[in-house]
């Protein structure tokens, strides 16, 4: 019996030798692992463990942390949900982050390696510091400006200041409330499922993540890409352009809807908006001139971040000259993102130079200590500084005497381009409105503001729809906040 | 060799008690639990809890008047057996009381704390009334219908969770096959010890196996299939393991006949295979054990045992820190089932370790009280109920971390449930009186209290003997 008792011993031994190995493989060898799968709720637990750092805007945060008690304790808050909601994105414990709360998540949750005293240990530990704040480029006026502008109506406007390229405004519209998706439960996930079926998308980021056709704003592309290119030397002598215009190897004709456009010059052209000229001169600068051209000012670039991505503006590489003409004028697949035209605004009132665009201006620590500031950089050469000379003046005109006479602001030099692109299956889509523009006060050397405006209003009657009716106002109070606010 | 032939003992001789020895453990051990309950506190609201005295003072007298009734009852008793039972019900009511701070709407730890105090109660009555463990070898047949009857009974009240084992009377609710542990094994050792020559060299030999004559083999094992097949009626797969494991593992000892052990195994292997293979209760588990992660996979979230295994997996080597990991994430069966697995979080692998030692020194205890003692039945009840602890830990730790199919069962001491609580209060009472038996010295015999097996009392070794009948 004795051994018996002593060989049931030596079972047992080898039952707790067979549960200490087993621990030490999932406690120490399997671990890491564990630790990582999506499934495992620690890593998210401790991330809404701290509050979040804040978004600021000029000294004043639009986001906010609640403590809710709950598991994951910090909940987000926003304060004016809907009119940064195209700068913020959410920051949602349920459905995860976009926008600036997803690309700067590393600063806002702590993680990141800028706001840990000793970055290398940091990494190595993963240690969290309290959460980072993130101040933006945009300006409150300039904002409430464009989202007032707007007031509900389907579109978006975008604010550049032309010399840094930092981002004055970023509105889309209609907007939600981004703290509707804060936390977790039912009234989130109800909400989340409302706005993802609203015919209205608010949740689409329509500043940068949407693309229209530029229609007649496109011009000022073409312009350049002319001008540039030495096709036209003298911006007022007249241009063999017949109205209307064949389009090349085709029987289409391209008509204008504008008078006076037979041989017009190209300041005429833009100054009434001409089809023909400019697509006759987007035909002549050929095909790599225009690509080249449209390229300078950021089509075709997919890899553009603010720091969010930015949806690539398209102009196609590989055209017939008929559709190389339509393009030309903003139509056929050329389309841009509303940033995308500010950024054309930008590059003439800034002498040609492109600088940038970018929406974070400084990094904080928890304290408030700035530990990474957002260079100006530039992007890229746009155009010759002559050309840019040139294509200032012609906006003045398109404002002081052609169609943008409803952006012009009393004692200011606003330059500006309308649209009104056809858009749909045969071009019956109510046309999209576009308004882009730039303002310099009389006192400042250069231009202080660029604005891109577009209005897309399926409630109006088409025959109604105008970039200098509907966008161009929108335009004007952009700019005059952004020059009330310079002063 | 019994207590009054004792007297005759020449009063001059003083042999070590170890009493002292036991005293300052348990202050250890309820300073621990109280260090552990402040830690949480801590950890969780940054102060120290209101009740920190309360329950250190509730601990410590529990565990002194745990003491006396062992000093004044069972001197010779071994000295680890109490202070390690403490430790372990200190800590358990740490981890509970813990886990109550994450489930606003449950609280556990004071009930598990009036339970406690009842276990200690039935402890200190069975180390007061029972003087010596032999007469339970009487009541054996007493037991085991008894042992029956408590199985049965709970057939006749509602399922909860899916088992029917409790019987629910006014707030409370026990678990009567707990009790059913002790009282099947008094009956096995007991049986066993009567019948084991009879079991180890009568009957027909086939191959290598002696087979016993069905008189003597036939009682024991339709008592045996009766308790397992109450058990698979009401979904206790845990327990029905354990007195299949205690089963064979008494069998064993008493007959020393290692074919046994192997129509064990393979019994084992037949019943879980076809059991995991038809019912579907059992057939979940067993999926679940060999794909714990498959319902992540499935997009349905982590099972309870992928949560288990993120617990453990979360504490690493040192742990969180009590108070301070996310156990709570298990839900259903946190402070019962899947307590070790907070254990594992918040005490990491260096603390589970000590937990596993504290266990294996428990059972290594009752182990070398069933060694030491010279009556059959003794040794077969003290090696009985320390597998009983042995079997229940590895079922019910290998569960959660893993390694077997998981199985509802109560880790000793640790886990919210009265009745285990209360249950394992006897098992060391029990222990405690034969180890008290065990190492009280004998006339003439030399000093010191590790008392060699005495091996002319003993049966022949059936290995040597060849199988020769006495």
């Amino acid at each position: 019996m004795i051994r018996c008792i002593r060989r049931a011993a030596a079972f047992c031994l080898l039952l707790l030798v067979a549960l200490l190995v087993n621990a030490a493989r999932i406690q120490l060898f399997e671990a890491s692992s564990l630790d990582d799968n999506p499934a495992n709720r620690r890593n998210t637990i401790a991330r809404y463990d701290q509050a979040r750092g804040d978004i600021l805007v000029g000294d004043e945060p639009v986001t906010g942390s609640e403590d809710t008690g709950e598991q994951l304790a910090h909940e987000r808050t926003y304060r004016h949900g809907p009119l940064y909601a195209p700068v913020t994105g959410y920051a949602s414990q349920t459905y995860g982050t976009s926008l600036l709360e997803n690309a700067e998540d590393d600063v806002l949750n702590g993680t990141a390696s800028v706001l840990a005293p000793l970055p290398l240990w940091g990494d190595i530990t993963r240690s969290r510091q309290p959460g980072g704040n993130v101040v933006t480029t945009v300006k409150a006026s300039v904002q409430r400006a464009a989202y007032e502008g707007l007031a509900g109506r389907r579109g978006a406007a975008v604010a550049l200041d032309p010399a840094t390229g930092a981002i004055l405004a970023l509105v889309s519209s209609p907007s939600y409330d981004p703290q509707r998706l804060s936390g977790t439960g039912p009234s989130v996930t109800g909400a989340w499922a409302e706005l993802n079926a609203a015919a209205s998308r608010p949740m689409l980021n329509r500043a940068i993540r949407q693309t229209y056709p530029p229609g007649s704003a496109f011009k000022i592309v073409t312009a350049a890409a002319a001008l540039d290119a030495g096709v036209v030397t003298d911006p007022d002598a007249a241009t063999d352009t017949p109205s209307p215009y064949v389009l090349p190897g085709t029987t289409t004709t391209l008509p204008d809807e504008a008078r006076g456009c037979e041989e017009a010059s190209l300041a005429e052209a833009i100054r009434v908006s001409c089809n023909t000229v400019m697509a006759h001169l987007g035909v002549q600068v050929g095909l790599d001139g225009m690509l080249e051209a449209a390229g300078r000012f950021g089509f075709n670039d997919d890899g553009l971040r603010i720091p969010s991505g930015v949806s690539r503006s398209n102009f196609d590489s590989d055209m017939s000259d008929d559709q190389l003409a339509q393009s030309s004028i903003g139509q056929f697949d050329t389309t841009a993102t509303p940033l995308q035209m500010a950024m054309v605004a930008s590059a003439v009132a800034n002498g040609g130079e492109l600088r940038r665009p970018h929406l974070v201006d400084r990094i904080t620590d928890h304290d408030g200590r700035t530990v990474r500031r957002e260079g100006s950089d530039e992007y890229r050469e746009a155009m010759e500084p002559s050309t840019a000379r040139q294509l200032q003046r012609m906006m003045v005109d398109v404002v002081e005497n052609g169609t943008g006479t409803r952006a012009a602001i009393d004692g200011v030099r606003v330059g500006g381009k309308t649209g009104t692109a056809q858009h749909g299956v045969d071009n019956t889509g109510t046309p999209y409105a576009w308004f882009i523009s730039w303002a310099q006060d009389p006192g400042s050397g250069d231009p202080a503001v660029a604005v891109a405006v577009v209005v897309e209003d399926a409630a109006a009657k088409r025959a109604d729809v105008s970039g200098g009716g509907n966008a161009a106002p929108i335009a004007r109070a952009v700019m005059e906040a952004a020059l009330g606010g310079a002063e | 060799m019994t207590a009054t032939t004792a007297d005759a003992r020449p009063p001059e001789l003083r042999l070590p008690k170890r009493r002292g020895v036991e005293l300052s453990l348990l202050t250890g051990a309820v300073i621990i639990s109280v260090y552990g309950y402040t830690a949480v506190g801590l950890a969780r609201s940054g102060a120290v809890p209101p009740d920190v005295l309360g329950y250190g003072a509730g601990l410590g007298l529990l565990s002194l008047l745990a003491h006396l009734a062992v000093r004044f009852r069972a001197p010779y008793a071994d000295p680890l057996l109490l202070p390690i039972a403490v430790l372990l019900n200190g800590l358990g009511l740490v981890l509970i009381y813990r886990l109550d701070l994450e489930t606003p709407k449950d609280q556990a730890a004071t009930t598990q704390l009036v339970w406690s105090t009842l276990g200690v109660a039935f402890f200190i009555a069975v180390v007061v009334l029972l003087r010596d463990h032999r007469v339970l070898q009487r009541y054996a047949y007493l037991s085991v219908a008894t042992a029956l009857v408590l199985m049965i009974v709970p057939i006749f009240f509602p399922a909860v969770n899916g088992a029917k084992i409790w019987i629910r009377a006014g707030g409370l609710s026990f678990q009567p096959g707990e009790f059913a542990k002790i009282l099947l094994a008094v009956f096995f050792a007991a049986y066993l010890a009567a019948n084991r020559n009879a079991l180890a060299y009568t009957g027909r030999r086939i191959w290598k196996l002696q087979l016993p004559t069905g008189r003597v083999l036939g009682p024991i094992v339709a008592i045996w299939l009766i308790s397992v097949g109450v058990l698979v009626l009401e979904r206790d797969l845990g327990t029905s393991l354990l007195f299949f494991g205690l089963f064979v593992i008494m069998l064993y000892v008493a007959t020393g006949r290692t074919g046994w052990i192997a129509v064990g195994l393979l019994l084992a292997a037949a019943g879980a295979f076809v059991v995991g293979s038809f019912e579907p209760h059992v057939h979940s588990r067993v999926e679940d054990w060999l794909n714990p992660f498959a319902t992540i996979e499935a997009g349905q979230g982590p099972s309870q045992l992928a949560q288990s295994l993120f617990a453990f997996a979360a504490g690493g080597m040192l742990g969180t820190g009590l108070g301070l990991g996310h156990s709570v994430l298990i839900g259903f069966a946190a402070k019962s089932d899947f307590i070790l697995a907070t254990a594992g979080e918040e005490l990491g692998l260096a603390g589970l370790t000590a937990v596993f030692l504290l266990y294996a020194l428990l059972v290594a205890r009752g182990y070398r009280a069933g060694l030491a003692l010279r009556d059959p039945f003794g040794r077969l009840l003290a090696v009985g109920l320390a597998s009983i602890l042995a079997l229940q830990v590895f079922v019910i730790a290998g569960g959660v971390t893993g390694l077997i199919p998981l199985t509802g069962m109560a880790m000793p001491f640790l886990a919210q449930g009265g009745s285990s609580v209360v249950t394992n209060w006897i098992i060391v009472a029990l222990l405690i009186r034969v180890s008290d038996v065990a190492r009280t010295p004998r006339p003439g015999q030399a000093e010191g209290d590790v008392i060699a097996p005495v091996v002319e009392e003993d049966a022949p070794d059936p290995g040597r003997l060849g199988g020769a009948g006495r």
